[in-house]
């Protein structure tokens, strides 16, 4: 490994954070063939990544900011070459599977609410097909459907893919393509110099002109370093998974879906449902009869586990991108969908940090769209 | 099916009293009550309770005490029972688990029941 | 969800939870004990309210010895929930068991962890066949069921349980074929300066040496410093292989019984996000209590072999010692008092602990039997490899969790609990690094298997 005569590693690009977000950008960064570092925190770091719900999913998404839409349809799109890449990289196989999905609904309000939704988005984005299907129309698609479901949205642009093979997969195929990894690393702090950004972690320092702020709820102290805001904070959420069971479930819905090796991820709606008040066994059960409901053959299915991971959500709960105006050269990305989006920050975003023009969808992700006094100071 | 039994009551046993009629796999057995249902199995001569989910491997009770997961059979359509755990009964229908569980052969005993959401 | 307000839920009904609930009972406290097995006694004392006389003469008098603790057990106000399976312990008291295919809750002012052992997990080739057991667990066929392998058995690896377990086999006429011991003779001489305190534990001491002479007059196979065992089969097993003496040797067999120690049950103190420590005499994580067995987790409480291996009388007396502490905090009794109902206790505790090092010491498991070579299943539910493990540090992996995420090593019904340790050691062997650095899994709820239906009628 290069070091310096003072100590620091030297790199082209330096990204904070590991998860599904920096390891995704981090992947791209690497196979644009600059010299990537990833610094990576310890094992028991709050980590979304792993609490992921695995949905590439598109539909209802940003129905009052297009922008966000569009973004997450241009990765959606992405996702098969993102996919293939990672195969030819790792060898993993992500199990990327876009056969569309299927959002339930429990009364003919929450149905109807749904499809003002999706025309709406129709509207805004024009090409974006969906379908209402009332309960015998649902039945003929997913015979398996509970009696208290009274209707669905079916979008084909959605899917899902094995949350833990993709952190897997972009760890191994960002050091493939010659990213180091340097694990239990806790940033103490970042020295910005005219082209040069230092990151002292304890003993260790890392230099780069470039420097990319992913660390998810780390973000909000180190972006101010750096004269960014993320002010994210942490959101739970809370997921269940059964045992391994045949297939049954071709599909991808919004609350259920069977992941390749058999077992079933149970999840709340984190974009449109808030489950986060209340302790945690009344938000697991509220999961589990929604399950349930959807699909009564899940009633005797054994839990394995019941897992909670913290969400990183800005106030508006849209992501963050934005390049530091004081410190050209430092970003943040941040986000709460790192599955969904994972295509776009690899084959997206890392093109911008390496000097690219900023993808048109991102001017309306700044973190200054937070500050207090945004209105008085736009004012002057 | 079933072999030699691994496992047989000690010299110094006296014969069980009492004994319940179970199957196991559809064949029958009578074994002493009280027992749990792993251990009857044992004394029986079935030395493959099971095979794994990911790749279908034989298993049979390691830790007979509740925490390896290793003994899980079908009870009376009940999947996953720890058989270190459950005590026999007169009649019970014990199955083997032959892999990943099919959801979609559940007996009518437990079809679910309405629930809403 | 329906909850029920009790002054303490007591999980587990092993010598400390017997000893500690009777002993709240008796303090004036309502207290319910919550125990998944359907008698009282744990898993050293299993089934010696049901057991025969013939039985319990057979097993020895320490197993005898569970009796008292059972019948004041029976003759006290505790109220004893047998077939009860915890699945869930929150840091704010609530209890949440599985009975008759139900969930319930409790809400407790404490709550004492009586949760004890298990035994260390042995991962070596073929451990997961069909006829390998711990010895353990053919312990527990004997004393709640008679039961004993019907053809002669191999015991392999080491540690009192083992030795016990061949003891019991002897008087009860059963064939063993050989005692395969990874117990090297310099063990006992590397223990040595633990030997003056364990001297003054003679009963413990006497007891052990009486068991292994037991062993020896009865003319059984004993081969000492055995390596690289590896059971052999395909559907069941067929024999064990390892080499003693620098000699290969091939013991043909349908039964193998392993054991290498046990260590202390910490699903739940883990669940909670209590603290624990890395035992570096024991090999194990252990939660971190003060006096009276209580957690950094305000009025949670363990007690017994869950906080660190002590054995059975020992965890009895714990289990009492708690009951004071937790009394004492629910004002059923002032601190003069505990600490003066104390002060016995904690003598005859000290003299119950004083072997352990030298047992630890002597029997401590062989590192190879710990973190094994690269084709060897660590985790028995996804059958996830010490290679494969090897391959995650490899992409720079730095404990358990990430392994977990990066695997699914650990994510199987057993949730880890066969595979936390090797896991954890592996990994720090592979970083060099202690495998208190490393860590353990985090450990989420539900600690019992639940169904679906059965949560969502919570």
């Amino acid at each position: 490994m290069s070091q310096d005569v003072h100590g620091a590693t030297p790199a082209g690009v330096i990204v904070i954070g590991a998860g599904l977000v920096g390891s995704a950008v981090a992947y791209g960064l690497a196979r644009a063939g600059v010299d990537t570092v990833v610094l990576d925190q310890g094992d028991n770091a709050f980590r979304a990544s792993r609490g992921n719900f695995g949905l590439v999913w598109v539909q209802g998404k940003g129905y009052d900011l297009p922008d966000y839409a569009r973004w997450t349809r241009s990765s959606a799109t992405r996702w098969p070459a993102l996919a293939e890449a990672l195969l030819a990289d790792s060898g993993i196989d992500v199990q990327c599977k876009q056969p569309g999905g299927f959002h339930m609904c429990f009364s003919d309000d929450e149905l109807l609410e749904r499809q003002a939704r999706l025309h709406r988005l129709q509207n805004a984005l024009g090409d974006y097909p969906f379908q209402m299907l009332d309960a015998a129309e649902l039945k003929t698609r997913l015979p398996l459907i509970g009696p208290a479901v009274v209707g669905a949205s079916y979008s084909p642009q959605d899917g899902h893919v094995n949350p833990l093979k993709l952190l897997r997969a972009l760890h191994a195929s960002a050091q493939a393509q010659g990213a180091r990894l340097h694990g239990g690393v806790q940033v103490d702090r970042i020295d910005c110099a005219p082209g040069e950004f230092c990151v002292s972690a304890g003993p260790r320092r890392f230099v780069a002109p470039r420097i990319v702020l992913a660390a998810g709820l780390g973000n909000p102290g180190l972006a101010r370093q750096v004269g960014l805001q993320a002010p994210v904070a942490p959101n739970r959420g809370q997921v269940l998974i059964s045992e391994r069971v045949r297939p049954f479930l071709a599909y991808p819905t919004i609350n259920v879906r069977q992941t390749d090796e058999g077992t079933v991820q149970l999840g709340d709606s984190m974009e449109e449902v808030d489950f986060d008040d209340g302790t945690t066994t009344p938000v697991l059960a509220a999961i589990a009869r929604r399950a349930v409901a959807t699909f009564p053959l899940l009633q005797g299915v054994g839990l394995v586990r019941a897992w909670a991971a913290l969400r990183v959500m800005s106030p508006d709960g849209y992501p963050i991108y934005q390049q530091s105006n004081a410190h050209p050269g430092a970003f943040v990305v941040t986000c709460h969908s790192g599955v969904t989006l994972a295509a776009a920050h690899a084959l997206r975003i890392a093109p911008w940090i390496l000097g690219g023009a900023q993808p048109d969808e991102l001017g309306v992700f700044t973190g200054e769209r937070f500050l207090p006094d945004k209105v008085f100071s736009h004012a002057h | 099916m079933p072999t030699d039994p691994l496992f047989q009551p000690v010299a110094s046993e006296a014969r069980s009293p009492r004994t319940v009629s179970l199957s196991f796999n559809d064949q029958p057995l009578m074994v002493p009550a009280g027992s749990t249902v792993a251990a009857a199995l044992l004394m029986s001569g079935i030395n493959r309770f099971r095979a794994t989910p990911v790749s279908e491997a034989p298993r049979a009770p390691y830790c007979m005490m509740g925490v390896c997961f290793d003994c899980l059979v079908t009870v009376d359509g009940v999947p996953n029972r720890q058989s270190c755990l459950v005590e026999v009964a007169a009649g019970m229908r014990i199955l083997a688990q032959e892999g990943a569980r099919d959801l979609l052969l559940q007996p009518a005993n437990i079809a679910p029941g309405e629930v809403q959401p | 969800m329906s909850a029920e307000s009790v002054d303490v839920a007591v999980v587990g009904a092993g010598p400390a939870g017997m000893a500690g609930a009777v002993a709240l009972a008796g303090l004036g406290l309502q207290v319910v004990l919550l125990d998944e097995q359907g008698s009282p006694g744990g898993q050293v004392y299993r089934g010696i309210t049901l057991a025969p006389l013939s039985r319990r003469d057979m097993l020895g008098a320490d197993y005898a010895r569970g009796n008292e603790l059972a019948q004041a057990l029976a003759a006290s106000a505790v109220r004893y929930e047998k077939g009860a399976a915890v699945w869930q312990v929150t840091r704010d008291h609530q209890v949440s068991y599985l009975y008759g295919g139900r969930s319930h809750t409790l809400n407790a002012n404490a709550v004492l962890l009586a949760t004890g052992a298990m035994e260390r997990p042995f991962p070596i080739p073929g451990w997961t066949l069909p006829g390998v057991m711990s010895a353990g667990a053919a312990q527990i066929l004997l004393k709640s069921s008679g039961l004993a392998p019907s053809e002669p058995v191999v015991l392999a690896g080491c540690g009192p349980l083992l030795y016990l377990l061949g003891w019991q086999y002897v008087r009860a006429g059963v064939p063993i074929k050989a005692l395969v011991d990874t117990t090297r003779p310099e063990d006992y001489w590397h223990a040595r300066r633990h030997l003056s305190a364990a001297l003054r534990a003679w009963p413990y001491l006497r007891k052990g040496l009486e068991l292994m002479r037991s062993l020896r007059r009865a003319g059984i196979a004993h081969y000492r410093g055995a390596e690289q065992l590896a059971v052999e089969g395909t559907e069941a097993a067929a024999a064990l292989t390892f080499s003693a003496a620098g000699k290969p040797v091939r013991l043909a067999t349908r039964c193998v019984l392993l054991h290498q120690g046990v260590v202390p049950n910490i699903q739940f103190s883990q669940s909670l996000r209590a603290r624990h420590e890395w035992d570096a005499g024991q090999l194990c994580f252990s939660p971190v209590v003060d006096r009276w067995g209580e957690l950094d987790v305000p009025g949670i409480f363990v007690a017994g072999d869950g906080a660190g291996i002590g054995g059975a009388q020992a965890a009895a007396l714990q289990g009492r010692l708690a009951a004071l502490g937790i009394a004492s905090q629910l004002n059923a009794l002032s601190t003069a008092q505990r600490d003066h109902q104390a002060a016995p206790l904690r003598a005859t505790l000290a003299r119950h602990l004083r072997i352990r090092p030298f047992l630890d010491a002597v029997y401590q498991p062989k590192e190879e039997n710990r973190i094994p070579a690269d084709g060897v299943m660590v985790c028995r539910c996804e059958e996830v490899t010490a290679g494969a493990l090897r391959g995650f540090v490899a992409l720079g992996c730095a404990g358990p969790n990430q392994a977990k995420a990066f695997g699914r090593c650990g994510m199987g019904p057993c949730q880890g609990r066969l595979c936390g340790l090797t896991v954890t050691e592996v990994i720090a062997k592979a970083r060099g690094v202690s495998p208190g650095d490393v860590g353990y899994y985090r450990i989420r709820p539900p600690i019992k298997p639940i169904t679906l239906g059965e949560l969502a009628a919570e």
